[in-house]
């Protein structure tokens, strides 16, 4: 689907096209939230795979939280705003430029029409977001505006030729101009044992727990494939399709483990053996190929072979 | 006897209920949402029911009961069994693995074909990809195991077999199952409503194509 919004400039409340795609970057796509509550069609919750981040530059640029902006996939876009605009950068560190002059992260940011982003190969990390005061403005589909990579629902990603529009906000602006957020602690997730853990030998849950697991660069939207000691089944008989939550760490027949991120498909077949903790997700979304990621236990959650909930 | 039912942690939000078999698991996608408060997802499987609360909410600690008693009640099961929708399917059996069936299933092609088309399917679970139903109720016959290797892209609206379960693929995507014949229907649109074509529960009825 080509985003071409000439038929919107004149739409009252709605700012004039606001930028043009000279460059669209590795995979850069427009995100929100997601459309979270439709995993009974099929249909994966999306939005932001670092949420946080997202959510951070918005803050920035006041906008609600939610707020579509968009997602660049380790190398970002070049734009042409061809009228004025507020803008903040957030996750993955990267030296972006406005007319050549470096800008900074986490900081709200003055363009004036006519000038040049360009947001090139993020310095640490994968996934770098920019905010827009306004909004970035795509039709909605299943109430969200968010891209999917599993399903195609969702505007395409980012190509040269494509224009952006972009709303107005409603909000005032912050009082901070800029967010001085501690470095992230990159390199450790929280986990909690996942629904098929019993699956697993005694030593898998170890393995998960003290290995350090590098992500290949089979990762996307989707999921995070990770590299590292194979995880042994106890128990390999076939499992049925069953639902999964975000930050499920699936392990297919390799024995090397998978963890879902936004655009997941609901159902998988092969067992769980844990779950990244929520905030967590977004240190496995900013995870580049080579990259390395160690797991800790939640702490106090249940210990193996218990549950909190045993009927 | 004893009715299975056990829960499963899925995060600090979900909890992923195995129940004794399919209609149970559907009675209970259908039931959960109007009996527990705060869900934001519910994702029915073969035999298992994955509940998701809202971000900030935490199932309840008497889950395990709650779901005890909604299964045990007999409400809303004489409902349910009026209150599926029954949706018919034009096919045409003219998919590329329709003598591999027939091999593995020790029929010839043409029978293949027969035999999956004379039997009524229900929807067992929606899952893969948007609107993605997996059918269950064929010929017992008709087991042919996955491909050795996915195809890189299966069309949108190929009809496949694999195991115990029959599909649509909804849209174009890499794909494992037996390919076996083809539909014009739109198995998943989001500006349609209802955007799933095949629901979970529904009867489907597979009805030669007319050109």
């Amino acid at each position: 689907m080509t985003l071409d919004f000439s038929g919107l400039t004149t739409r009252p409340g709605t700012a004039p096209v606001g930028a043009e795609v000279i460059d669209g970057g590795s995979r850069t796509t427009v995100q929100d939230l997601g459309r979270p509550g439709l995993a009974h069609v099929g249909v994966p919750r999306s939005g932001a795979a670092d949420a946080p981040s997202l959510m951070l530059a918005n803050r920035l640029v006041g906008n609600p939280e939610d707020a579509a902006g968009l997602e660049t996939t380790l190398t970002g876009p070049t734009l042409r705003f061809l009228a004025a605009a507020s803008i903040a950068l957030a996750g993955a560190e990267v030296d972006a430029t406005l007319d050549g002059r470096p800008q900074a992260m986490r900081s709200l940011i003055a363009v004036r029409p006519g000038q040049v982003l360009r947001i090139p190969t993020a310095t640490s990390g994968l996934r770098t977001y920019l905010a827009v005061r306004g909004s970035v403005d795509v039709p909605h589909v299943l109430g969200s505006a968010s891209g999917d990579q599993l399903t195609g629902l969702g505007p395409a990603p980012l190509k040269p030729g494509d224009t952006l529009a972009f709303g107005a906000s409603a909000l005032a602006l912050p009082s901070v101009g800029i967010a001085a957020v501690p470095a992230p602690r990159r390199g450790i997730a929280h986990l909690r044992l996942g629904p098929r853990a019993d699956r697993f030998a005694p030593d898998a849950i170890t393995t998960l727990l003290t290995a350090r697991w590098r992500a290949t660069s089979a990762t996307d939207r989707i999921g995070v494939r990770l590299d590292g000691p194979p995880l042994q089944l106890a128990d390999d008989r076939p499992m049925r399709s069953e639902g999964m939550v975000l930050g499920s760490i699936q392990v297919p027949p390799s024995g090397q483990p998978i963890v879902m991120l936004a655009d997941h498909p609901t159902t998988g077949g092969y067992p769980v053996i844990a779950v990244v903790d929520e905030p967590d997700v977004s240190v496995l979304a900013q995870l580049r190929p080579g990259a390395a990621v160690t797991f800790q236990l939640v702490p106090h959650s249940a210990p193996r072979g218990t549950s909190e909930l045993s009927p | 006897m004893r009715r299975h039912l056990e829960l499963r942690p899925a995060g600090a939000r979900g909890v992923l209920v195995e129940v004794a078999g399919n209609a149970t698991a559907r009675k209970l996608a259908a039931a959960a949402p109007h009996s527990i408060g705060g869900l934001e997802d519910v994702t029915c499987g073969h035999d298992t029911v994955l509940l998701v609360w809202e971000l900030g909410r935490t199932p309840p600690h008497d889950l395990d009961v709650r779901i005890a008693e909604l299964l045990g009640s007999g409400a809303g099961v004489g409902s349910a069994v009026l209150d599926v929708p029954e949706i018919e399917l034009p096919v045409t059996y003219d998919g590329p693995d329709l003598a591999r069936v027939g091999e593995l299933c020790g029929m010839s092609p043409e029978e293949v074909a027969r035999r999956h088309l004379a039997a009524d399917y229900d929807v067992a679970f929606i899952g893969f990809t948007a609107g993605f139903a997996y059918l269950v109720g064929g010929d017992p016959q008709l087991r042919p195991g996955r491909l050795d290797e996915p195809r890189i892209t299966v069309p949108a609206g190929a009809l496949a077999i694999a195991a115990e379960y029959s599909a649509v693929y909804p849209r174009s995507c890499p794909g494992g199952w037996n390919l076996i014949g083809r539909t014009d229907a739109v198995l998943f649109d989001p500006d349609r409503s209802p955007a799933a074509l095949l629901p979970v529960g529904a009867r489907v009825r597979l009805v030669e194509a007319t050109q």
